[in-house]
């Protein structure tokens, strides 16, 4: 088996024989149905007079929009484990010594902490697909929001590995991860305010981007800009490691 | 070519440090080597180096035929390293962490399977493989550090202090594991430990500020200035004879009296001349009681090198 694919199931396999993993499983999961019942119930209380909001659109979108922010937070936690926390307890010469190359390691660790947010995310994405039981939904704005979501996790993802590759303290890791993330979300409104530097600001955010999609405006400029993020952490990081081993 | 492990001239400075400079070391297959140095002296940059996990500034690294930098992969699939710290993941079972080992270097399900009984056996964790490795003693984190480093059955395999702060006890477990490990494996183990590289090794390279400044076979040992052929002789006489009748005997170029009893004989060592001097001592009734040789002693080697 191609070893980028072993030390993501090995990734996998070690978040889930840890209680962090869990811990954020549960706590996400517990928050994020409060906020699913909230809005379900705030909708209920719409009147019904007001028809240009659908349920798929004021539930799922609320639901996604604010799991955005509670990933936001989330990620960074569990990607100080990849690098950071590994090189803190001596445990990367495995790999730096082993046959894998330095690729295969990043790719490898980033695989597998998608797939561990993919997997938050689907046990998300099931709250506003239930209400499929009691009433017809826009399943294809719903899928455009989920992509969205999907896609930004991944972008976090990449650039909490390579906050985590630069950082050899692990809560310094997990910090800094969060205030990069943070400032690549501020940087939306940044782009509303005046100024020949907005529309730069409004582009290279990573909430606007995913604002369409939550809306169910699928673009492929807005997947494009998603994918074209994650090569470049995952390249910077791969490169940062090589550094290291030069100097 | 047979050697296993041909390094040249590794330079690696660390900002304005020097870490390592111009360091040349070469293994045979089945040979266990000991590279001892006081702390500081630039031993785990330079293993670091040899198993690839830091690029050296200068100089090249063959193992087994095949260059570290040009092909790693296969260069590095030829190594087992147990770094100073073993690279352990804690929460997983001895087991899990062995058979991600195993498959690191490529080896399918089922071989991965075969190879972590061979390795759990070898290193006597038979009855440890269900067990987590966070729970584990000190020790035994040891013995899975070094499951792991042979877990591909590597030709070469290098150990970083594998016995730094363990036990007299688990010291000595680890030794006669390595020692047993040397039957099908050569060895490259750094250490700070005189006793244990006499234990262990067959070969010595002692390394100082980056270099390496002496290198040996144990059993060969030679002191650093004089003449390498001078051997030296303790001898025990109850009822000794003068400086100069011992002085006078065939082959005996100084003496020096250790106290009443007990004199030690420098000799030329072009010929053997003991059982001359055994049976002078008798017929001339001095009550010869003790006659050993001494090898120049590591110990003393290590302090006159690294002082």
């Amino acid at each position: 088996m191609n070893r980028t694919w072993i030390i993501a199931r090995h990734e996998w396999r070690r978040l889930f024989s840890s209680p962090l993993a869990w811990a954020c499983l549960g706590i996400v999961q517990l928050v994020l149905g409060i906020v699913f019942w909230l809005l379900l119930a705030e909708f209920a209380g719409l009147s019904y007079s007001n028809t240009q909001i659908g349920v798929a659109e004021f539930v799922g979108g609320g639901l996604f929009g604010f799991s955005s922010i509670v990933f936001l937070i989330v990620v960074p936690l569990l990607a100080m484990r990849s690098f950071a926390e590994e090189r803190h307890s001596g445990s990367l010469e495995l790999l730096l010594a082993s046959p894998a190359s330095l690729s295969q390691i990043v790719l490898g660790k980033f695989l597998g902490l998608v797939g561990f947010l993919w997997l938050m995310l689907g046990l998300t994405a099931l709250m506003p697909l239930s209400l499929q039981i009691g009433t017809s939904l826009d399943l294809g704005l719903l899928a455009a929001a989920i992509l969205g979501l999907a896609l930004m996790l991944a972008a976090f993802a990449a650039a909490g590995i390579f906050v985590s590759v630069l950082c050899a303290q692990p809560v310094v890791a997990a910090l800094a991860g969060f205030g990069l993330l943070l400032v690549l979300w501020l940087l939306q409104i940044a782009g509303a305010a005046p100024g020949p530097l907005a529309a730069v600001a409004e582009h290279v955010s990573l909430l606007s981007h995913f604002d369409a999609l939550r809306r169910g405006v699928f673009d492929l400029a807005d997947v494009a800009y998603y994918l074209l993020f994650c090569a470049a952490f995952i390249g910077l990081s791969i490169q940062r490691l090589a550094w290291e081993r030069r100097a | 070519m047979s050697l296993l492990l041909n390094a040249s001239d590794l330079h690696r400075a660390f900002g304005p440090h020097h870490a390592v400079r111009g360091v040349s070391l070469s293994l045979k297959r089945g040979e266990v080597v000991g590279l001892l140095g006081p702390n500081g002296a630039g031993k785990t940059t330079t293993l670091r180096m040899l198993t690839g996990c830091l690029a050296p500034d200068r100089g090249h690294i063959r193992i087994d035929g095949h260059d570290m930098a040009d092909t790693p992969a296969s260069a590095k699939a030829r190594l087992g390293y147990l770094p100073e710290v073993p690279p352990l993941h804690g929460e997983l079972t001895v087991t899990e962490y062995l058979q991600f080992a195993a498959q690191l270097h490529g080896m399918g399900r089922h071989q991965a399977d075969a190879a972590v009984m061979r390795a759990t056996q070898a290193c006597g964790l038979e009855q440890a493989r269900r067990q987590v490795i966070g729970s584990m003693s000190k020790g035994y984190r040891q013995r899975v550090g070094l499951a792991q480093a042979i877990i591909h059955a590597p030709p070469l395999i290098v150990l970083d202090e594998p016995t730094d702060g363990l036990d007299p006890n688990q010291r000595r477990q680890i030794h006669s594991l390595i020692r047993a490990l040397a039957r099908d494996h050569a060895i490259l183990l750094s250490s700070h430990i005189l006793a244990e590289i006499q234990v262990v090794c067959d070969r010595v390279a002692i390394m100082a500020r980056g270099q390496v400044v002496y290198t040996s076979a144990l059993d060969q040992l030679r002191p650093i200035d004089g003449d390498a052929a001078e051997q030296h002789v303790i001898i025990g006489l109850t009822r000794a004879p003068s400086r100069e009748q011992l002085l006078a005997l065939d082959g005996v170029t100084a003496v020096e009296a250790l106290n009443a009893e007990q004199f030690r004989l420098s000799l030329d060592g072009h010929a053997d001349t003991r059982e001359h001097i055994a049976r002078t001592a008798v017929t001339q009734d001095w009550g010869l009681f003790e006659m050993q040789q001494q090898h120049a002693a590591l110990e003393q080697i290590f302090a006159e090198l690294t002082a």
